[in-house]
């Protein structure tokens, strides 16, 4: 018997094959096997690997959310909007507090010896370059948002502070056009900076922690192991995963939604496309068509490969703008506005007694609770994608880096927005619409056809990212946690989420889905502070890498 | 002829390849050649494996159970990946001529439409490597 092939040794297929995931690493002990509840069927040639209870109930919510909206829209859509003003209005100061928790737990692992624990065991590799990895989480994350508010927030926070008022910032600085300019920068980067990342690499942490150390399936409930223990393959883990499923779909629907409409928008501008419905049915119909093209060719070649040309032509952009704006100011911008952020910070993230209580609740408990219910979508697919990491590298990578590029680039766009709207009193800037502020501020730098159209491109691709990745995450979940279910499911879920924004947008109900998308924030947040819990104590019984 | 036949196996699908693997087990036994298993996983625990380290445990324990029945030379191959769904293609390709195979055999489904779109692994395999490639229908 020849047990071992002649031209390798069993080192070297440990070392060639598999990246060792290896070394030391604390698996947990559980009898449970992953696609143990699933429903495989072979019917018209297509192989479905499903979690029955969580993939039909989210399906019949799903569905039936989406009837009775469109059936029921002016019934229905008070019901949304109070449940999303007593969210925002009541429970401001809980999304506020539990966000600062957040940021606070990330800053301090980096810091403490649990940051040299490997994601993946002891001797794991990563399985994407610095670059590559890099532009999928920026993608994932952001992208889309900073195309739509890069100029839209910083020029709303200048008028409102300008002016005074509860809405306002901090009360604003009234009549002071350089004060009202630095806590325009300041609110915009706090919604922008630490806090946000600091949510999505509490769920990214965590996830990754107990898939890839502890070897338990990549999905939600997984997370609760440490609290509920064999419960989690239950019900009360079914209710984790179908809320996450819920959250992400809409949350990408209304994006799909959202997107389609700035594009279009965009286009209108640029090319006097008819401003319709047709021209927004019929991008949704093309992104989402590139997006199954780019999942079925996966997330090496088709997320990543895009994602990349993604970050390379935002970053062109970015670089043309400091280049032909305001170059001076956009570069001494950039160091004070991280200043006046670090000098406002502790007044912005306090949860008690803020007199701005329109813009704390209106504004950053709105946001909080938008970033927390995009969480499980872009925590998922960032913990996906970064075995072989170790804690610090991930947090800093995660966390950090994308504060400064946020920072740069609201600097940059909002800089430019506010300068132009200030210095040279380019009133059109602060008046346009908020899916056309960015090519009005486009239009008054050189080459702006060029830029805009960059600019569009730029929104309909972020957005393909967005649904490619987003259809990867829920199959996921709803296929029990398994990574390798057959491809057309995944295919399935990006067709139901560009049916449900057009369909919600031909219905006009896209704005009851938003606040349904953002009130899943609230029992989000729970899961996340129960996600804090679990990181630590499920770091505490890892092996630390050397 | 053929000294070294690799054949790629998925674990969790074991009873659909029983057909193709007796095939490879009398070509081989008819060219004295070596059988290289190969297999991807995912890297995030699956059905089978809840690491790719336990999962090649796994894969060692199936050629060595193949080993009693046909008594050929066995060796593996186990290879993890983020996406093996849509990496397997590239990973079989590679993986030729990493084992140094002269022959791949593997287990294939009847055409269909939805080939097209989603190509069967084996077509695909076949189409971008210089080495023999035999196919097996699987009956349906």
């Amino acid at each position: 018997m020849d047990k071992k092939p002649q031209n390798q040794s069993t080192d070297e297929q440990a070392s060639e094959g598999i990246p060792a995931p290896d070394g030391a690493a604390n698996l947990i002990d559980t009898d449970y096997v992953i696609g143990q509840d699933n429903i495989t069927t072979n019917t018209m040639g297509l192989n479905l690997d499903l979690h029955g209870k969580v993939f039909s109930i989210s399906a019949v919510i799903v569905l039936l959310f989406v009837v009775l909206t469109l059936a029921l829209q002016d019934t229905i859509a008070p019901i949304y909007d109070a449940i999303f003003s007593f969210l925002t209005g009541n429970l401001a100061w809980f999304f506020i507090l539990a966000a600062n928790i957040f940021v606070i737990l990330c800053i301090g692992l980096i810091f403490s010896p649990l940051g040299k624990i490997r994601i993946g065991g002891a001797d794991a590799k990563p399985d994407f370059t610095y670059m590559g990895w890099f532009s999928m989480l920026f993608a994932a994350g952001m992208g889309i948002g900073l195309m739509f508010f890069g100029v839209n927030e910083p020029l709303t926070h200048f008028g409102t502070s300008f002016d005074g008022g509860s809405w306002a910032p901090l009360a604003g600085a009234e009549g002071n056009a350089a004060g009202a300019e630095a806590l325009a920068m300041a609110a915009t980067i706090f919604h922008w900076g630490l806090h946000p990342w600091a949510i999505y690499a509490v769920v990214a942490l965590s996830l990754a922690l107990f898939s890839f150390n502890k070897g338990l399936p990549l999905s939600m409930r997984s997370v609760f192991y440490p609290i509920l223990g064999e419960r989690v393959w239950g019900w009360p883990g079914h209710v984790i995963d179908i809320l996450s499923v819920f959250a992400t779909l809409f949350g990408l629907a209304t994006s799909l939604g959202l997107g389609a409409t700035q594009a279009a928008a965009g286009l209108t501008y640029l090319f006097d496309a008819p401003e319709s419905d047709i021209t927004m049915i019929l991008l949704i119909v093309g992104i989402t068509i590139i997006a199954i093209g780019s999942i079925l060719a996966g997330v090496d070649k088709g997320v990543q490969l895009l994602s990349k040309i993604n970050i390379a032509m935002a970053a062109a952009l970015l670089f043309f703008v400091i280049a032909v704006g305001p170059t001076l100011l956009i570069a001494t911008g950039f160091f004070e506005n991280l200043w006046n952020y670090a000098v406002h910070l502790p007044a912005l993230s306090n949860p008690f007694g803020r007199e701005d209580a329109n813009f704390s609740q209106g504004w950053t408990a709105f946001y909080w609770a938008w970033w927390i219910s995009w969480s499980p979508y872009v925590g998922m697919f960032i913990a996906r994608v970064s075995r072989g990491r170790t804690v610090r590298e991930f947090l800093i990578s995660v966390m950090l880096v994308p504060f400064f590029v946020s920072v740069l680039w609201m600097t940059t766009f909002g800089g430019t927005a506010i300068d132009q709207y200030v210095s040279q009193g380019i009133e059109a800037v602060r008046d346009a619409g908020v899916d056309l502020q960015l090519f009005i501020m486009l239009e008054q730098l050189p080459l702006s056809q060029i830029t805009s159209f960059i600019a569009i491109l730029l929104v309909i691709i972020f957005f393909v990212t967005s649904s490619d990745s987003g259809s990867l995450v829920i199959d996921s979940i709803t296929a029990g946690g398994k990574v390798d279910a057959p491809k057309p499911q995944r295919v399935f879920w990006a067709i139901i989420e560009g049916a449900i924004a057009i369909a919600l947008l031909l219905g006009g109900g896209l704005t009851a889905l938003q606040t349904m998308a953002v009130s899943t924030g609230f029992p989000f947040t729970i899961i996340l502070l129960v996600a804090c819990y679990a990181i630590i104590k499920g770091l505490m019984s890892e092996p630390k890498a050397v | 002829m053929f000294t070294n036949i690799m054949v790629p196996v998925d674990l969790g699908h074991l009873e659909a390849l029983e057909p193709a693997l007796s095939i490879v087990a009398d070509l081989a036994k008819k060219y004295d050649a070596r059988i290289t298993y190969v297999s991807i996983t995912a890297n995030t625990p699956t059905s089978i494996a809840r690491t790719p380290q336990e999962y090649e445990q796994k894969l060692e324990a199936f050629a060595q159970e193949q080993h009693k029945v046909h008594g050929q030379p066995v060796s593996i191959k186990a290879y993890s990946s983020t996406d093996p769904v849509a990496n397997v293609d590239t990973i079989l390709v590679g993986a030729i001529d990493e084992v140094k195979a002269d022959l791949v055999m593997m287990a294939t489904h009847l055409p269909r439409h939805l080939d097209i779109v989603m190509p069967s692994h084996g077509g695909k395999v076949a189409t971008h490597t210089d080495v023999s490639v035999f196919l097996i229908r699987t009956a349906q």
